[in-house]
């Protein structure tokens, strides 16, 4: 645990904090933008490139743009004054809690699927990613492309019911 | 002496170091190459403007500015004078805090994406193994800043703008990320220095750029394209309309942070001609093999200040397209474009050495843009404007 290692996950934790404390649902979302940069810098400091890139690619570029839009688009950022804690925050944090398990046991028993340097660390480059999510993983690569692409077709005909609406 | 030249800013560098201590050169020779990028993008962004107000004002039939200094050569340093003694404003119902940092989350994520790029041979500052995606990912990032300027001036145009740019942003940004994928398939690496390598051939003293192949020529103007929009320069410019949105984003910024956004503007725009240098043309790699003499590190800057040529020849060429007309586009016209670009870029890569890919590369890409664009034209779709939300 080296010096930078709290450095980042002071902010990262300093992020998520401020995601769900702050009143103003803008804020919120750019303290989750924190809170994912903290993340990737963490997974680049340990030499993790190709998912520190791609979570600044997907959750700063792509996620937290579209909270952003989708909290513009929907209510307006004025929140209201009795605060927006949920009265259901037990299960929500049991929840929480089930999905890191889950999470937790997948990564320890993942142990040996990687290739290792000498020194015991990981040594994965991103030829090696996409040699994987060619071959052996390919079925779950194609029905993550298949959920996307149903998803996407879902959000075209709810925009497009809208249109027919007007007519 | 030639390869001294060639490597001459590696070899001052090295220089340098070797006045510290051993514990210290590593970490001093990164300073001084950000120190570097960090000192001479900004320089470049001066001259640019001069450049640029001058051709510009060429292609308009005026003079352009010419009171300040020989040929009006000083007027950045007047104009960055002005711009640090300005008063900061900022209104009263703005978002303090956010209304500070965007300006500087966009000139930080936009230095960023200079570290990956090579700039001569041995001249890079992160040789990341997947320096492409780190470019991307930074290049994203800068979406985030521009919506929070438009947000926090709790200023309508300021709110439209970003909005616009936003959607333009993402719109674009997948064309653009396309087109470098057929690249990162044929060059079979992430790497931009690979990249580079992998064009760095010569066969009867002409280069193997991929812009000269049937399916590079085709990426390389839909990247041109996207980059354009991306960088939201003339003809993409909607964002900051002046007609319509008084400047769009940065309508409730004055003095400095003004001048970071424009210096953001034409720091996006360097390093957006950098990767399209390195991914089609050639990087750092001489035109003609009997140039090899000429250092690197002057072809790579020559490509680039030619695409920021091209750039401001466009803007001072081109009318403004309509905020449907570019969505319709970027959606309908570039993104088919480059997913066919993709399959010629696959066909090129397993239809061996001969004469055929180029053949089929060309009829499919050439068959691809004429039955689009008429498939298009014949649905009215670039047509009048329909008014969807505004009736």
């Amino acid at each position: 645990m080296s010096f930078v290692f709290y450095i980042l996950a002071a902010i990262t934790v300093a992020g998520a904090l401020a995601a769900v404390t702050l009143k103003n649902t803008v804020h919120c979302a750019l303290a989750l933008t924190v809170a994912f940069a903290g993340l990737a810098l963490l997974f680049l400091e340990l030499d993790a490139q190709f998912a520190g890139f791609a979570q600044i690619l997907v959750y700063i570029g792509a996620v937290a743009i579209l909270v952003v839009f989708a909290i513009l688009l929907t209510k307006g950022s004025e929140t209201p004054k009795d605060g927006v804690y949920s009265r259901h925050w037990f299960s929500g944090l049991v929840i929480a809690a089930g999905a890191f398990a889950v999470l937790g046991w997948a990564v320890i028993k993942s142990g040996g699927a990687v290739p290792r340097g000498p020194d015991g660390t990981p040594t994965v480059t991103v030829l090696d990613i996409g040699n994987a999510l060619m071959s052996r993983y390919v079925l779950p690569l194609e029905i993550v492309a298949l959920l996307l692409t149903a998803a996407m077709i879902g959000a075209v005909l709810v925009a497009m019911h809208e249109k027919e609406e007007k007519k | 002496m030639t390869e001294r030249m060639d490597q001459i800013f590696v070899l001052l560098r090295q220089w340098l170091v070797g006045f510290l201590p051993e514990a210290w050169q590593a970490a001093a020779g990164v300073v001084l190459s950000v120190a570097a990028i960090v000192c001479l993008f900004p320089a470049l962004f001066a001259l640019t403007t001069v450049f640029e107000r001058k051709g510009l004002a060429r292609i308009q039939n005026r003079i352009g500015p010419n009171r300040v200094g020989p040929f009006g050569f000083f007027q950045p340093v007047a104009d960055g004078i002005k711009s640090l003694t300005k008063e900061d404003i900022v209104p009263i119902s703005a978002d303090g805090v956010v209304h500070f940092l965007a300006p500087v989350v966009l000139v930080v994520a936009v230095f960023m994406g200079f570290a990956v790029l090579p700039m001569g041979r041995n001249m890079v500052l992160v040789d990341a193994d997947a320096g492409l995606l780190f470019f991307f990912a930074v290049g994203a990032s800068t979406e985030l800043s521009v919506f929070m300027a438009g947000w926090s001036s709790r200023n309508k145009y300021s709110l439209l703008g970003a909005m616009r740019a936003v959607a333009q942003m993402i719109s674009y940004e997948v064309p653009l990320l396309l087109s470098s994928v057929a690249v990162v398939m044929i060059a079979g690496s992430l790497s931009l220095t690979k990249i580079v390598e992998a064009q760095n051939h010569y066969t009867w003293g002409l280069p193997h750029w991929y812009i000269f192949t049937p399916w590079g020529l085709a990426g390389f103007l839909m990247f041109a394209i996207a980059a354009t929009s991306e960088t939201n320069r003339s003809p993409f410019d909607l964002p900051e309309g002046e007609s319509e949105l008084v400047a769009g984003y940065h309508t409730e910024y004055s003095g400095f942070k003004f001048a970071l956004f424009f210096l953001g503007e034409y720091l996006a725009m360097f390093s957006i001609s950098g990767l399209g240098t390195t991914l089609f043309l050639g990087g750092w790699s001489a035109p003609f093999s009997w140039l090899g003499w000429v250092p690197s590190w002057i072809w790579f800057f020559s490509k680039v200040m030619l695409s920021i040529f091209v750039f401001i020849w466009l803007r001072g060429t081109l009318p403004r397209l309509r905020q449907d007309q570019l969505m319709n586009f970027a959606w309908k016209f570039v993104l088919p474009l480059t997913l066919t670009n993709l399959m010629a870029a696959a066909a090129w890569r397993f239809l061996g050495d001969g004469w055929e890919r180029w053949v089929v590369c060309s009829a499919v890409l050439a068959l691809a843009y004429a039955g689009l664009g008429w498939a298009e034209m014949r649905r009215g779709h670039f047509g009048p404007r329909s008014y969807r939300y505004a009736e």
